[in-house]
């Protein structure tokens, strides 16, 4: 039965890879082996591999990595961002490229309100004050930012985005959006959101802006100094997309002077942040390491999917996601 | 300005031939004394209320002009200076956080006392019986912190169910090199929400989540309107036992009564899911602490996130502190800079009223 299944390279199963927890999803339809072992004999072992499961954008398929793969038919990515992938390279070798879409949807809008509401209300800071040995009192004045009625602006109201909308719908909030594509007048109406041709309109007015776009060279420093300075003084940024669509040296500066109130980051350029870089030690910032997909339900959705679709590729079938070059 | 005229009026009429100058000069000498007049006539249609304090430990700075707009404020160390002196003026009680206690040692030092007006909708640290039957009024303010507090008890969720505050420490730590994939949480989206008190604060709660497509169960002392439920897809669970075997997440929205105190104990905890996570928003005492502490000890839940404790804060050395499925917050529910003047402008206005003995906004009568 093992002769059937094929061969598929992984960075590993661990930490820093595939949690254990997913493994047998792999394990259920390929042979699996780990960067580490394969380099000890990629001539050995390149030849046998069909498929390249990335997991945080590991292993990377660059050349000197795929050109140690003469039988790969697939690049499968485990998520929907792919700005880590040179999809025309890839492609352009014979091999597929597939990602995650939807699936990631519901836990990364998750994340984004969750980062929303702790960056607002000081949750981070709040237990830090609570759980300090040295804490004896009180204090009355740690005050956050109303986000009951107030006004979210959406950069990228794809799917992700618009389930942001949905989800901050229910705190009353008043719905921006500033997206590639205006949405349908039945979308819009669904979630009481305003469309902003000018992006600058939706920065002047929110409350909170999240970032939910993708990363490509049109997106790469979209908000810097200019888009900064026209937020509100008591505005946060919120990002859940990618680090690389904010410069983040003019984000410091911004935070640092009072020009927004504060930000919240899933994402950074790089990730991790060098430990001596000035985000991360500003108090008006939130950072989380790039969790906007982990649950346990959903990191295992996108395992499922990510087989899949190498499974199809592999198989010469049709791929449920199949990126191709722009 | 009026001083300046009063000036110049009486410039006028004692120096008639004074020059501008000297009138300056006069305006000058004068202003001081003439403001302090002319304060003094308007303030005394201003009836004093006690506090805490202004500052980090009482009313913030930044809402004191709302106080003394309507009020000539004392605070608790300046009356406890002198007593006998101050306390008679004392017509209203202006609690924040609880603070001044409204217990017999103070009340007795305040015979002229109307109102004790909390900022604030809990009432649970005031003895309304007590305090109602010496004369005296007690209000609240309710509506006005339910937006706010309904958003901290989503915001506890959310940062408790994915690990937000372990994320940013390890986000921040100087040792850290590798982002971890084992950082893994708890699915929101489509889960089951037991919401125990279903007031005004839990109505909003279960609005909230409905747009994270949850699914919601609801335990109150009496039901709500087929209307209310159906707005927000809520199930109805008279047995407060079924509510808690089916969530993933049970919110505490009561108002702590002896009915309430230790409501959710061994038993409860023992029914919930291993998987599910306790959020606390009503008051510390609502929940048997030890028994929380063993729960989260032993995987009986997976965590908790409490704005309340009690007492608060908790002893440094409690288990709560260094659990690590634990969330807690100082009892911010409702610490925006908004909720917060709104709520003073309540108590305020309660306060203002049972002074001048019209109808009160916001009584709390015994029950």
């Amino acid at each position: 039965m093992a002769e059937d299944k094929p061969w598929a390279l992984i960075s590993e199963i661990g930490d820093q890879g595939f949690v254990e927890e997913v493994s047998d999803i792999l394990k259920c339809h390929f042979h699996i082996i780990c960067l580490k072992d394969f380099l000890q004999n990629p001539q050995l072992h390149g030849p046998k591999i069909q498929a390249l499961l990335l997991w945080s954008a590991k292993p990377a398929p660059v050349p000197s990595l795929l050109s140690l793969l003469p039988s790969l038919k697939v690049v499968a990515n485990g998520g929907v961002g792919i700005d880590h992938i040179n999809v025309p390279y890839v492609t352009g070798l014979g091999v597929k490229v597939t990602n995650t879409p939807a699936v990631v949807s519901d836990a990364t809008a998750d994340m984004a309100m969750g980062l929303l509401l702790a960056s607002a209300r000081r949750i981070v800071e709040g237990h830090q004050i609570s759980i300090d040995p040295k804490m004896t009192n009180i204090p009355q004045n740690l005050l956050g930012a109303e986000v009951t009625g107030s006004v979210l602006g959406i950069i990228g109201m794809g799917h992700i985005g618009y389930k942001i909308a949905q989800r901050s719908k229910g705190f009353d909030m008043k719905i921006l959006y500033h997206n590639r594509n205006r949405r349908s007048v039945e979308d819009e109406q669904a979630v009481g959101a305003r469309y902003c041709e000018n992006m600058d309109e939706l920065l002047k007015e929110s409350d909170f802006v999240v970032l939910v776009v993708d990363l490509t060279p049109e997106s790469t420093g979209l908000i810097s100094h200019r888009q900064l300075s026209l937020m509100k003084p008591t505005a946060t940024l919120v990002n859940v997309s990618r680090g690389l669509v904010v410069d983040q040296d003019a984000l410091v500066k911004a935070l640092q002077s009072g020009t927004i109130r504060a930000a919240a980051l899933d994402v950074t350029y790089p990730e991790p942040l060098p430990r001596d870089h000035p985000l991360l030690s500003l108090p008006n910032v939130l950072i989380t390491p790039h969790i906007g997909t982990n649950t346990h339900t959903t990191v295992r959705r996108i395992v499922e999917k990510m087989v899949e679709n190498a499974v199809a590729a592999v198989k010469g079938l049709p791929i449920p996601n199949e990126c191709k070059p722009r």
